[in-house]
C-alpha cells in the first residue's frame, strides 16, 4: 500500500473518530439552545394553567397546584375577549385578503411569466423596484385615500388592497410558472382553450405548492397584523384577535394567566398552519432562490 | 418573422394579408397581457405611485387631514430636527436596536443554521422549535416577554437571583435596560432569518465539500473557504432587511412601553416607556400621525426614513461588491 493511501486511510478514520465525538456535542449544544428556547414557550402554557396567586413566586412553580384548565374558558368567555368575534374578524380579515392575494397574484404572474406583450420587461422591473418601498411613505397617503373614500372603521383598507396583488408574491409565482414547460400552453391552445381557460385549468393546478406558500405566508402575517388594525379600526366588535389581544392586556393587566391563556389560543391556529405547510413552506423559500 | 418580412417586401400579394393578421394577433396578444397584469398595474398606481409622491407633498405642508393640506415648505423637517424634544431621542432608540440587534440576530440565526445544516437526527424538532416564536402574533410574543421579564418575580430575574445576582435588571420598566429587553425579544423571534440561511445552505453544492474533504480541508477551513463565501448573498440579503426591520420596529415597543410602568404614561401605547427609552422612530411617527393627526410632520418623518433606508441600502449594494460574492456560472 502506497504511502499516500496509508495516510488517507488514517485521515479518514481520523474522520470518523472526530464525528463520534463531535455528533453528541452537536446535539448536547443543539438541545441545550433548543432548551432555553423553548422555555419561554412552555411558561406560557405553565402560567396559562395557574392560579392566578401562583403566576409571581418565588421560587417560580414549574407545577400550577391545581391545574387550572378552566382558565381557558375564563379566558375566552371574559368580557373583555369577545373570543367567538375576534376570531370571526380575523378569519375574515386574513381569509378575505388571501383569497385576494391567491388570485391577483396568480392571475399577474401567470401574465408576466407565460404572455408577450410590448413592455413586459419593463413593468417587471418595475414590479423587482417597488419591492424596496417601504411600507412607511406609502402609509400616510393610503390612509388619507381612504379617510376620504368613507372606509376607515371597517375592513376595507385591510382587505381590498389585496387584489391588487403584491409584489413578493407575484415574484414567487413567475418563477414557478417559468419553470414549467411551455409544450403545456402551446398544445391547450391548439385545443382550442382561451388564455384564461389555460391558466385556470391547466397552469394553476401546476404551481399549486408556490400558491400554498403565498397562501399561507399572508394568512400568517395579516393574522399577526397589529398595526394595520390598530390605524383602521376603532370599534372594539370590529377587533381581529391581535388587536382583540392587546385591548383584553391594557383592560385586566393583572389577569397574567388568563393573558397567557388566550394568548396561547391566538398562537394555536398559525402552529397549526405552520405544521401543515412546514415542508412547502421550506421548499418554496428555497426555490425563491435568494440568488435569482 | 424575417420570412413574412422578407415576403411582404417581395411584394407577394397574399402577404401583406398575413401581415395584417399578424398585426391583429399582435394586438390581440398586448391587450391580453395587459388585461392579466392589470389588477397590479391599477393596484401600482393607487397604492405605490399615488401615496409616494403624495408622501412627499404632504411632508411640505401642515395637513391634519380635516383642513385641506397648507404648503409651509421645508418647515416640517426643521422643525424635526431642530425643536422636536424627542425626535433625535427616537433616532437614537432606533439605531441604538438596530445596531445590536441586527448584527446579533444575524450572528445568532447563521449559526443556527449551520448546525441545523449537518445530518442531525431529530431535526424537524429542532427547525420547529426554533422557528415556533417566529410564527406567533407579536402581540402574544411580547406579553408573554413582559411576563418573563417582570422585575420582580418574573422568571428570568427569579434565574438570575438564583445566580446570585441580587439586583437584576428591571428590564421594561428601566430606561437602561428596555432596549436591552426588547432586543433580546427579537433574538428570541429571529426564527425566519435562520430559515433562510437555511435555504442558502443548502444551495450550496454538495461536491465542493466533498472536493475539499479530499484534498483534507478541516471543517473551520471549509466553513471560511465555501460556505460562508458562497452564502454572503444571503447574508447581504438578511443584512438589508434586518436593516429594513430594525427601522420599522413598532409592536413591541407600542405594548411594553405603554404599559410597562403602570398606566402612568399617555394614552394607550405610544407612551415609548420609561424617560422615552422605547420611543422608536415608528411609534413617534404613528404618534404624530394618530394621535395627534399631524399628517404633514409624520409625512416628513417617513420621507426621511424612506430616504435614509434607500441610502443606507445604496451605499452597503456599492461596497457589497468587496464582500458579496456571486458565482458566475457555476453549474448546479
Amino acid at each position: 500500500m502506497s504511502v499516500e493511501a496509508l495516510a488517507l486511510r488514517r485521515s479518514r478514520s481520523g474522520a470518523r473518530t472526530a464525528k463520534r465525538v463531535v455528533a453528541p456535542l452537536r446535539h448536547l449544544l443543539l438541545s441545550g439552545v433548543a432548551l432555553i428556547w423553548v422555555i419561554p414557550f412552555l411558561w406560557l402554557i405553565i402560567t396559562s394553567l395557574k392560579p392566578l396567586e401562583q403566576v409571581f413566586t418565588r421560587p417560580p412553580k414549574w407545577i400550577p397546584e391545581p391545574i387550572l384548565w378552566r382558565n381557558y374558558i375564563d379566558a375566552l368567555n371574559n368580557p373583555g375577549f369577545n373570543f367567538g368575534r375576534l376570531l370571526r374578524n380575523s378569519m375574515l380579515y386574513s381569509g378575505l385578503s388571501t383569497v385576494g392575494t391567491a388570485i391577483s397574484c396568480s392571475l399577474v404572474a401567470y401574465g408576466f411569466a407565460r404572455m408577450r406583450f410590448w413592455g413586459r420587461d419593463v413593468w417587471f422591473v418595475v414590479l423587482l423596484a417597488t419591492m424596496m418601498i417601504p411600507g412607511v411613505v406609502t402609509m400616510i397617503p393610503t390612509y388619507v385615500l381612504f379617510r376620504v373614500l368613507g372606509w376607515v372603521g371597517g375592513y376595507a383598507p385591510l382587505i381590498v388592497p389585496a387584489f391588487f396583488g403584491s409584489a413578493f408574491y407575484i415574484f414567487l409565482l413567475r418563477q414557478f410558472f417559468l419553470s414549467l414547460p411551455w409544450e403545456l400552453t402551446e398544445s391547450a391552445r391548439v385545443d382550442g382553450a382561451g388564455e384564461l381557460r389555460t391558466f385556470g385549468s391547466i397552469m394553476l393546478p401546476l404551481i399549486r405548492p408556490a400558491l400554498m406558500v403565498a397562501v399561507v405566508f399572508n394568512f400568517l402575517g395579516t393574522w399577526n397584523d397589529f398595526m394595520g388594525p390598530l390605524i383602521y379600526l376603532s370599534d372594539n366588535s370590529k377587533f381581529p384577535l391581535s388587536l382583540g389581544l392587546y385591548a383584553f392586556q391594557t383592560k385586566y393587566q393583572r389577569d397574567w394567566h388568563l393573558m397567557m391563556a388566550a394568548s396561547l389560543v391566538v398562537t394555536i391556529p398559525m402552529m397549526i398552519l405552520f405544521f401543515a405547510a412546514q415542508r412547502q413552506f421550506i421548499e418554496g423559500i428555497t426555490i425563491t432562490g435568494m440568488k435569482a | 418573422m424575417i420570412e413574412a418580412e422578407a415576403q411582404a417586401r417581395a411584394g407577394v400579394p397574399t402577404d401583406r394579408a398575413r401581415l395584417g393578421q399578424r398585426r391583429a394577433r399582435l394586438l390581440r396578444q398586448n391587450v391580453k397581457g395587459y388585461a392579466f397584469i392589470s389588477p397590479w398595474i391599477i393596484g401600482l398606481l393607487v397604492f405605490s405611485a399615488y401615496p409616494v409622491l403624495a408622501s412627499f407633498y404632504f411632508s411640505f405642508t401642515k395637513y391634519t387631514v380635516l383642513k385641506p393640506p397648507v404648503w409651509i415648505g421645508v418647515a416640517n423637517y426643521a422643525n424635526m430636527v431642530t425643536q422636536d424634544p424627542v425626535y433625535w431621542k427616537s433616532v437614537s432608540n432606533t439605531l441604538y436596536y438596530g445596531l445590536i440587534s441586527v448584527p446579533l440576530g444575524l450572528a445568532f440565526s447563521l449559526f443556527l443554521a449551520l448546525v441545523l445544516n449537518q445530518a442531525v437526527v431529530g431535526i424537524g424538532v429542532y427547525r420547529t422549535v426554533y422557528y415556533l416564536p417566529a410564527i406567533m402574533p407579536p402581540v402574544a410574543a411580547t406579553l408573554l416577554w413582559m411576563l418573563l421579564l417582570d422585575p420582580g418575580n418574573g422568571l428570568v430575574n427569579s434565574g438570575l437571583r438564583s445566580l446570585g445576582i441580587g439586583r437584576p435588571p428591571g428590564w421594561f420598566s428601566e430606561a437602561a435596560w428596555a432596549k436591552p429587553a426588547l432586543i433580546i425579544m427579537s433574538l428570541w423571534g429571529s426564527g425566519g432569518t435562520m430559515l433562510i440561511f437555511l435555504a442558502g445552505l443548502k444551495d450550496i453544492p454538495k461536491t465542493y465539500y466533498e472536493a475539499a474533504e479530499i484534498d483534507g480541508a478541516s471543517a473551520w477551513y471549509r466553513l471560511l473557504n465555501i460556505t460562508l463565501p458562497l452564502l454572503t448573498p444571503v447574508i447581504f440579503f438578511n443584512l438589508i432587511m434586518g436593516i429594513i426591520g430594525s427601522f420599522g420596529v413598532f409592536t413591541s415597543a407600542y405594548i411594553a412601553g405603554g404599559s410597562s410602568s403602570g398606566g402612568g404614561y399617555g394614552p394607550g401605547g405610544t407612551a415609548g416607556g420609561p424617560l422615552d427609552s422605547m420611543l422608536m422612530y415608528m411609534l413617534l411617527l404613528y404618534r404624530n400621525a394618530f394621535r395627534y393627526f399631524e399628517m404633514g410632520y409624520a409625512s416628513a418623518m417617513a420621507v426621511t426614513m424612506f430616504v435614509a433606508i434607500l441610502s443606507l441600502t445604496l451605499v452597503l449594494l456599492k461596497t457589497s461588491g468587496r464582500w458579496v460574492y456571486y458565482e458566475a456560472a457555476v453549474p448546479s
